[in-house]
């Protein structure tokens, strides 16, 4: 189990809009597996909670993302490091089969978990088989 | 009082520990205040104070159930083991980035550690460690006596 974290690649990469705001931003890891009714996109942002995550949908572009306070402790001070904090953000290319209006995410112990049922007409459907 | 100057002359004139000093204080330079310094997992954070020190990791979507720890002398072990969701048949996975499985961490501290005040918190995805400092391992402050 290797750590390390990915830092969302610069803006000049040509890939993604940079931020005013001066803060590290990290790529979050995502699993995303098919269920028979739905996609589930679940991504690791540890120090993420309900009030801080952001999901979005524009058009066809799912963007997540959240923000990090970095700890404090007052009294301490930082004597050891291995890994940074910052904000996490990406974004995914959707086909038109998920349906849009039924996108439910879920928040839980930094884990994020959105959950896209797929669109309706696109269901993958028994045929029954006649015989005569 | 002769020898010693031809022993720093001898040493400067050695190329190969040269060579490694140069590559010593070049590492120092570019490893900075963050680095990784291990694969290990989880990653660390440490923060040290007079009563103690507190310890963070990152360690998305577990369970506190599955999370273990355990403190000895002036060492502390972080362990555990993070479950794989179980897919269903017919189910497949698009991707698969976040890692699995069972893990140990185990890290000294500078001091004795009081193993009745260890609090461990669990928020958000990130843990948190908070030890406190032996009472017997305290810096003493020494009087001192002028007649």
């Amino acid at each position: 189990m290797a750590e390390e974290k990915d830092l969302r690649p610069e803006a000049n990469s040509g890939l993604t809009t940079e931020r005013t705001r001066a803060k590290k931003v990290y790529l979050p890891k995502v699993d995303i597996y098919e269920t028979a009714d739905t996609i589930v996109m679940a991504a690791d942002m540890p120090g993420v909670d309900e009030k801080s995550v952001n999901v979005m949908l524009e058009k066809n572009v799912l963007t997540i993302g959240g923000a990090v306070t970095p700890a404090e402790f007052e009294g301490y001070s930082m004597a050891y490091a291995e890994y940074d904090t910052g904000d996490f953000e990406r974004a995914f290319t959707i086909s038109d089969e998920v349906d849009k209006d039924g996108i439910e995410a879920v928040v839980k112990n930094g884990v994020l978990k959105v959950i896209l049922p797929k669109a309706s007409n696109l269901k993958a459907r028994k045929i029954a088989i006649k015989t005569e | 009082m002769f020898a010693p100057t031809i022993w720093r002359f001898g040493k400067m004139m050695d190329p190969l520990h040269e060579m490694q000093r140069l590559q010593r204080d070049m590492n120092r330079l570019f490893a900075g205040v963050i680095q990784p310094t291990t694969n290990d997992y989880p990653a660390v954070n440490v923060w040290t104070g007079k009563e103690g020190a507190v310890i963070t990791a990152e360690l998305p979507g577990m369970d506190t159930a599955d999370l273990d720890i355990s403190v000895v002398a002036d060492t502390v072990t972080i362990s555990g083991t993070r479950l794989e969701e179980p897919l269903k048949e017919g189910e497949n996975y698009h991707r698969q980035e976040r890692s699995y499985g069972p893990f140990t961490r185990t890290l000294q501290l500078p001091f004795s550690i009081d193993p009745e005040k260890v609090e461990a918190k669990y928020e958000k995805g990130v843990l948190k460690v908070t030890v406190t400092r032996a009472q017997i391992d305290k810096p003493r402050k020494i009087e001192i006596k002028s007649e």
